[in-house]
């Protein structure tokens, strides 16, 4: 059953998820596209292009909208649930007790330990961007535009929306001209 | 009449944390601190920090989890689903409409190529967060330490196949396994 469905995979995601909204990505491209075929590679990349174009946490826009295209407006809602309930309830119900272990090790270690894992779900995540990239683009172009994209985000400090607008033109422009 | 301006004071901070935090949850923390302890004087910048601090040992998206623990404690449960509607409903709109306008046009060649472009941005992206959290796990672990997580964590997501979910559920529970008397040296990073 779809709503089943769609609860699962973000609540799968958002219990395991470490590092914020961000951190939570591989994890939710894990279900999405591997688990449960809802998306292409690139039907996902687009998707989160556009999250991160858009202001607002990352891990409930991805929730909400890919709830909202597998199950209507419930579907939204109960991705967002998902998303969203299990982590807040146990923030909600742990609070008092970690306030007194908050400097104790072990607390301070699950962060910690799982981060390594995130990077290695994230890097991979890359490469298969790379590749989608390279298949759609071509190398030349996609070589083009990730150094161009690199260079506007972490030495110029464009904005991300700016980047990803810019594009999003870019390849409008290209597409006309040469179709 | 007390209860419906704060209602409408958490919905107004949140809504603005969310509508102007570019970069997802981590990078509005600035944000919430600004309405929640500036603004409003909801919490202290200690209670705040406490707060932040804790919030990161616990899974999830981050910026739900500070709307929903702020919103209850300032306004109890409507407080919290107020805060969290504020911040997470007005950017999923954003979402269904734009990719709506992009799906509706997705036949024509240019438009296609639209979104074909975008994707190695993306890629930059993420290779930047996956960079981000190398430097993470190296800070905590030191380089050497860091590197060999990731390296078997290489080999047991991508060689031998184990799905993240369960790999990460071990560690966490590996994490309070007391047995571990060697890892007193994992806090040799500060």
């Amino acid at each position: 059953m779809i709503y089943w469905e769609i609860f699962l995979a973000f609540f799968i995601s958002g219990i395991l998820g470490y590092g914020g909204g961000p951190g939570i990505i591989p994890l939710v491209q894990e279900e999405v596209v591997e688990r449960y075929g809802w998306m292409t590679t690139q039907e996902f990349g687009e998707v989160l292009a556009i999250a991160n174009a858009l202001p607002g946490p990352i891990a409930t826009k991805l929730a909400g909208y890919i709830g909202y295209v597998e199950g209507g407006v419930l579907g939204s809602i109960i991705g967002l649930f998902a998303a969203v309930a299990p982590s807040l309830l146990l923030m909600l119900a742990l609070m008092a007790i970690l306030m007194k272990y908050k400097d104790s090790k072990q607390v301070k270690n699950i962060s910690k330990v799982v981060k390594p894992v995130i990077a290695v779900l994230i890097g991979a995540m890359t490469l298969q961007f790379f590749f989608e990239s390279r298949g759609l683009l071509g190398d030349l172009q996609t070589i083009f535009i990730m150094g161009i994209a690199f260079l506007m985000l972490e030495k110029w400090k464009i904005h991300p929306a700016v980047v990803i607008g810019l594009a999003l033109v870019y390849g409008g422009i290209t597409g006309y001209i040469l179709k | 009449m007390e209860n419906r301006a704060k209602s409408s004071q958490l919905f107004m901070a949140f809504f603005r944390v969310g509508i102007l935090g570019f970069g997802g949850g981590p990078s509005s923390i600035p944000l919430v601190q600004k309405e929640v302890v500036d603004k409003f004087g909801w919490m202290t910048l200690e209670d705040f920090g406490d707060t932040i601090a804790l919030a990161n040992t616990m899974p999830g998206p981050i910026a739900t989890k500070l709307a929903g623990y702020i919103g209850y404690r300032v306004g109890g449960i409507r407080g919290c689903i107020n805060a969290i509607i504020a911040s997470v409903v007005p950017t999923v709109l954003l979402m269904m409409l734009l990719l709506g306008v992009l799906q509706a046009y997705k036949d024509i060649p240019w438009v296609q190529n639209m979104s074909n472009s975008v994707v190695p941005v993306v890629c930059v992206m993420l290779a930047v967060l996956t960079w981000n959290f190398i430097k993470q796990s190296t800070d905590s672990f030191g380089w050497v330490k860091g590197l060999l997580l990731i390296v078997v964590s290489i080999l047991l997501l991508e060689v031998v196949g184990i799905h993240p979910a369960i790999l990460i559920a071990v560690l966490i529970v590996a994490v309070f396994i007391p047995f571990k008397k060697k890892g007193d040296g994992e806090k040799g990073s500060e």
